[in-house]
């Protein structure tokens, strides 16, 4: 039995759990560390690199060995820290890293190759030959080399993102904490207290100290009871404050349900919290640091403080014959504490010139050897062993903005600098005072002077505790024998390999990290970075300051990608935008595409057809004879209105907007500042100081910025007003010979071609509704675009379907859409393709000189008005069975598939249903001039090399005839 | 980050698109002579200074507001947040 008398458990309660498949019990109030170390395991895992059997070194989330998979299935979490897993009944954790048993590794066998695993072996080894790295090299390292494994199924919990703001965020809630927090809350202000423990009271829980009179402990818990009193308060236990960010922000994970074998119904499993202070106070304590001396990694041998807070919080002996090598006063506090308990205690003062220069024992520590300042060396029998080098203040997050941490030589180091974040402030032995008074001081304190800033007034209240110094002389590794001592347990990283490093002349702190790997993976060194760079000094005879200092980037410890996520999973990842047309296609089995956030109808299937193209022809051909439909709701729609409107518009179109006339529609092409083309569409002008622009479905959003830019930030004088009413208005195009003999059935006005000719537009009603009616087409045919309020939407596609049925009119979805603009030789999205000017695209010419706009100087240099230069073409295959692929490039025949022969690309190509072959769109290099040539289309990738003939980019009726029919 | 918006109060950063350096609002004349040499500085050439630099935030997730945030790019501190327009304005820019 290693359960001794006391601590903070509930004895009253039994939980069941296994590890490994074997099953243990434990209390409510236990870690999984300690609940294993209470049913005498010391092993819990194996190293990194060389498979070294470990135990578990610390009692909090600086542990570097003691990492499991936890849970089976699909909760199945590795990587996870013994020393921070709270107990419940039915855990089920696993080691990692190790095969086949924990007992029995077979990848030890890299702990008897270990020269040839030294620091840099990954650079050294694998070197040569170069193909050999991605299929043999990395894979065998990826297996022998790794910490745990993914379950490979979808994780069944949520994530959730949660905001908060208050006064002061207090981040620790151990003695520095809880005085703040106290004083603060006390005073009125909007308090957060946050903690990673599930138990607040930080080292107090784990330490026999009193505090005015009263056990530490006791003190913690009635002060906790305290603040959750207070309304102003928030107790946020189970929340690591993992990042601080700009202005005040803080970033926090709440394990909400990680301490329950499954989240309560509607519960996340965590949240991650951004929290708004106007102060905060770092309040995170210390980590202790080894000693390193060899073979210092056997399960048994850990922190002197952690074996204190096994034995005090968790009623834990690791060993009943026990020693402690300590260079500080503190791991006589671990001496004092262990022999209260009855336990056999041995102390190894270095102060005292006394060593540890060995250990033994395979599985688990057996004895350790001695080396006394008088030289004799003596063998001492003990089962567990602790170590203390000293503590480390937790100022990960004061040097999250880069704040280099100063030296302090009476702790022997490094503490946070002042300012080093904007409104925060450290406290307790998170600032470097250690003592159990300076922390209630101190976090008072700082309390005090932010309420102060705030306006607020608030009274130190201090009880009486300790103030004992730390009474440190620095020893940070015993100089002994050949052996292999331990800097970093997680990455096998020792003294050696630090000596390496020197040697091969990566002296500087980041080189040593990245050579050796000192201070990776998932503890990111907390008990090792500062010991390597002493390790580092001493070689180079520099002093630590000298040599360099560590700081560190968020999130404190590891961070699960799931809440991270939050709900933005799957379905919810981002928002659907749904057409007014939407249910109505869904009715009809449509087929859709995601189109940005929207969903478009790709195409509309009728019975008995089984292919996609059956789909696509069929609509195409009955539109160029009849008449087809489609939803265009989706392209931006803006709202332009204003006395300097046309003005405006003459200035972001590279065309003459000024000269339209009213109840009139022009295409419009506009271009970025550098001279390529942005987007293009059509402007209405339905007043004489009104207009509404058209976009493409996917720079709705970038055009309506870009105009806003234009009116606010280079032109703040115009009058000029912008809305989007892109979800405003639902409208479809009405297409075919047969498109005006439809819309007749369903307007009330005249829109022969003489009352409504090509390119007129204006308001009009439908049965009494109002609408707006645009004669535009995209598809060459005669068109109409027939917009109603977007609530009228579903009732519009029904009436059109309705009014179409007497000419067998089509809906159309984007892929029949596709198919006509090419064949009309329109250009889109493939061809805007943000790197083509108008020239390219064969509009050179509407690039106008008269006048200043967007793009206009830029798109005349010399290089864009090269006549070498890409020109849009027509291209069809000679042989007209033969399919054109997308992205295949231009080569003329006979030359070689190389860069320098390349000519240009496909961009567009679609199946013609109206010609009976493929046809696409391209850019050539001189292709205004080339017509009638025949090139070979080359792809690559798809392994086609088709002969093609360079033609005009308008298959279909070139001379705009039906258009204006 | 957040950024203080001189008519809706502090927002938080992730409302806003960033653009660049508020040198933009100094479009060139394209019509005067010269205008080609003056455009391609325009539209290539920034500072990328260490420390303060004024910048265009637009709150596309709000009251569509171009600002001229005043910023430290090594401590993001910002100092001053104003409408581009006022700014446009009193930097001489008109219709």
């Amino acid at each position: 039995m290693s359960r001794i008398s006391g601590g903070q458990i509930d004895r009253s309660k039994t939980l069941r759990f296994s590890f490994d498949g074997v099953s243990y019990t434990g209390h409510p109030g236990d870690t999984l560390a300690s609940a294993l170390l209470a049913n005498n395991v010391r092993l819990m895992g194996r190293s990194f690199k060389y498979h070294r059997p470990r135990g578990v070194i610390s009692a909090g989330s600086e542990e570097p060995n003691a990492i499991v998979e936890l849970r089976s299935g699909a909760r199945q979490e590795p990587n996870t820290r013994a020393t921070v897993i709270e107990l419940f009944d039915g855990l089920q954790a696993q080691s990692q890293n190790r095969w086949p048993s924990l007992k029995f590794d077979a990848m030890a066998i890299n702990d008897r190759l270990s020269p040839f695993f030294a620091a840099g072996f990954y650079y050294k080894t694998f070197m040569w030959p170069a193909a050999f790295w991605e299929k043999i090299y990395e894979p065998i390292i990826r297996r022998a080399a790794g910490l745990g494994s993914l379950s490979k199924q979808d994780d069944p919990d949520t994530y959730d993102k949660g905001f908060l703001h208050c006064d002061l965020l207090i981040i620790g809630a151990g003695p520095a904490g809880l005085s703040a927090a106290l004083t603060a809350g006390r005073a009125g202000a909007r308090v957060i207290l946050a903690d990673e423990d599930f138990r607040m009271g930080g080292r107090l829980n784990a330490e026999t100290l009193e505090i005015g009179g009263a056990s530490g402990a006791d003190w913690a818990a009635k002060t906790v009871l305290e603040l959750g009193s207070m309304p102003n308060v928030r107790l946020m236990p189970r929340s690591t404050v993992m990042g601080a960010f700009d202005h005040g922000i803080y970033g926090a994970v709440e394990r909400v349900s990680d301490h329950l074998a499954e989240p309560l119904p509607g519960k996340p499993r965590q949240t991650l919290w951004r929290i708004y202070t106007k102060h905060a106070i770092l309040a995170a304590g210390a980590t202790e640091r080894p000693i390193a001396f060899e073979n210092n990694d056997r399960p048994g041998i850990m922190l002197a403080g952690a074996l204190r807070a096994y034995a005090n919080r968790w009623g834990v002996a690791v060993g009943e014959k026990v020693a402690v090598f300590t260079n500080n006063d503190d791991g006589l506090r671990t001496v004092a504490d262990l022999k209260a308990k009855g336990l056999d205690v041995t102390l190894i003062d270095a102060r005292k010139g006394d060593e540890i220069i060995d250990s033994a024992g395979r599985l688990g520590l057996k004895s350790i050897t001695i080396r006394r300042a008088n030289g004799q060396t003596e063998t001492l029998h003990v089962t567990a062993l602790g170590v203390s080098g000293g503590w480390n203040p937790s100022l990960n997050i004061a040097s999250n903005h880069r704040g280099r941490p100063i030296w302090d030589d009476q702790i022997a180091a490094f503490i946070p600098a002042p300012e080093s974040i904007a409104g925060l402030t450290c406290a307790g032995a998170a600032a470097g005072a250690m003592s159990t008074h300076a922390a209630l001081t101190t976090g008072a304190n700082h309390a005090i002077a932010a309420l102060a800033d705030l306006g607020l007034n608030a009274i130190a209240d201090i009880p009486q505790a300790e103030d004992a110094p730390l009474n440190l002389t620095p020893a940070w590794y015993v100089h002994s024998g050949k052996g292999r001592a331990w800097v970093d347990q997680q990455n096998d990283v020792t003294v050696k390999d630090v000596k390496l490093a020197k040697q091969e002349g990566f002296v500087s702190v980041e080189h040593l990290k990245r050579y050796t790997t000192l201070g990776m993976a998932t503890d990111q060194g907390k008990t090792s970075n500062v010991l390597g760079l002493a390790v580092m000094a001493e070689l180079t005879g520099k002093s630590i300051p000298e040599t360099g200092t560590t700081i560190y980037r968020p999130p404190y410890t590891p961070v699960a990608m799931g809440v991270l996520g939050g709900r933005a999973r799957g379905h919810d990842f981002k928002p659907i935008r749904q057409t007014p047309s939407h249910k109505w296609a869904t009715e009809q089995g449509a087929i859709f595409v995601e189109v940005g956030y929207w969903l478009r109808a790709q195409w509309l299937p009728r019975a008995g057809e089984t292919t996609w193209r059956q789909s696509v022809d069929r609509e195409v051909l009955q539109t160029r004879k009849s008449a087809g439909i489609c939803d265009v709701t989706t392209l931006g729609k803006i709202d332009i209105q204003g006395t300097d409107a046309g003005l405006f518009l003459d200035r972001v179109y590279a065309n003459t907007f000024g000269s339209l006339a009213v109840g009139k529609v022009r295409y419009g092409l506009m271009l970025r500042e550098d001279g390529m083309v942005m987007d293009d569409g059509t402007t209405a002008r339905l007043g004489q100081n009104e207009y509404v622009m058209t976009t493409t479905t996917a720079n709705a959003v970038p055009v309506f910025r870009h105009l806003e830019y234009c009116r606010q930030v280079l032109w703040p004088d115009l009058d000029v007003q912008l809305i989007s009413t892109t979800e405003a208005w639902a409208q479809y195009s009405v297409a075919g010979p047969n498109a005006r003999k439809l819309l007749e059935k369903l307007v009330d006005q005249d829109i022969s071609d003489a009352a409504f000719p090509y390119m007129a537009c204006g308001a009009i009603t439908v049965q009494g509704t109002r609408a707006r009616l645009f004669r535009i087409s995209f598809s060459g045919e005669l068109a109409y675009e027939i917009a109603v309020p977007t609530r009228y939407g579903d009732a519009m596609i029904r009436a059109l379907v309705e009014a179409g049925r007497e000419f067998d009119a089509v809906v159309y979805g984007t892929e029949a859409l596709g198919v006509m603009r090419v064949e009309k030789g329109h250009v889109a999205g493939n061809e805007l393709n943000g790197q083509s000017s108008a020239l390219n695209m064969g509009l050179g010419k509407m690039v106008s000189r008269k006048k200043d706009s967007i793009g206009m100087v830029l798109s005349q240099r010399e290089g864009m008005t090269a006549p070498n230069g890409y020109r849009l073409v027509g291209v069809k295959p000679v042989n007209p069975s033969e399919t054109l692929t997308a992205g295949a490039h231009f080569l003329a025949k006979g030359a070689a598939a190389l860069a320098e022969n390349d000519g240009g690309w496909l961009t567009s190509v679609v199946y013609s249903p109206h010609l009976g072959h493929s046809i696409a769109l391209g850019y050539l290099k001189s292709g205004d001039n080339r017509k009638g040539e025949r090139l070979r289309s080359v792809n690559l990738l798809a392994n086609t090399d088709v002969e093609v003939e360079i033609v005009s980019p308008h298959f279909v009726d070139p001379e705009g005839e039906r258009l204006r029919g | 980050m957040i950024i203080n918006h001189p008519l809706l109060g502090p927002r938080d950063s992730q409302e806003f698109v960033y653009l660049g350096d508020a040198a933009l609002i100094h479009r060139p004349d394209g019509m005067a002579d010269g205008s080609l040499d003056k455009f391609i500085d325009y539209a290539y050439l920034r500072d990328n200074p260490a420390g303060e630099h004024r910048e265009l935030w637009y709150h596309e997730q709000g009251d569509r507001s171009w600002l001229v945030v005043t910023r430290n790019t090594v401590t993001h501190e910002i100092t001053a947040v104003e409408l581009a327009r006022d700014v446009a304005r009193r930097e001489g820019r008109s219709k």
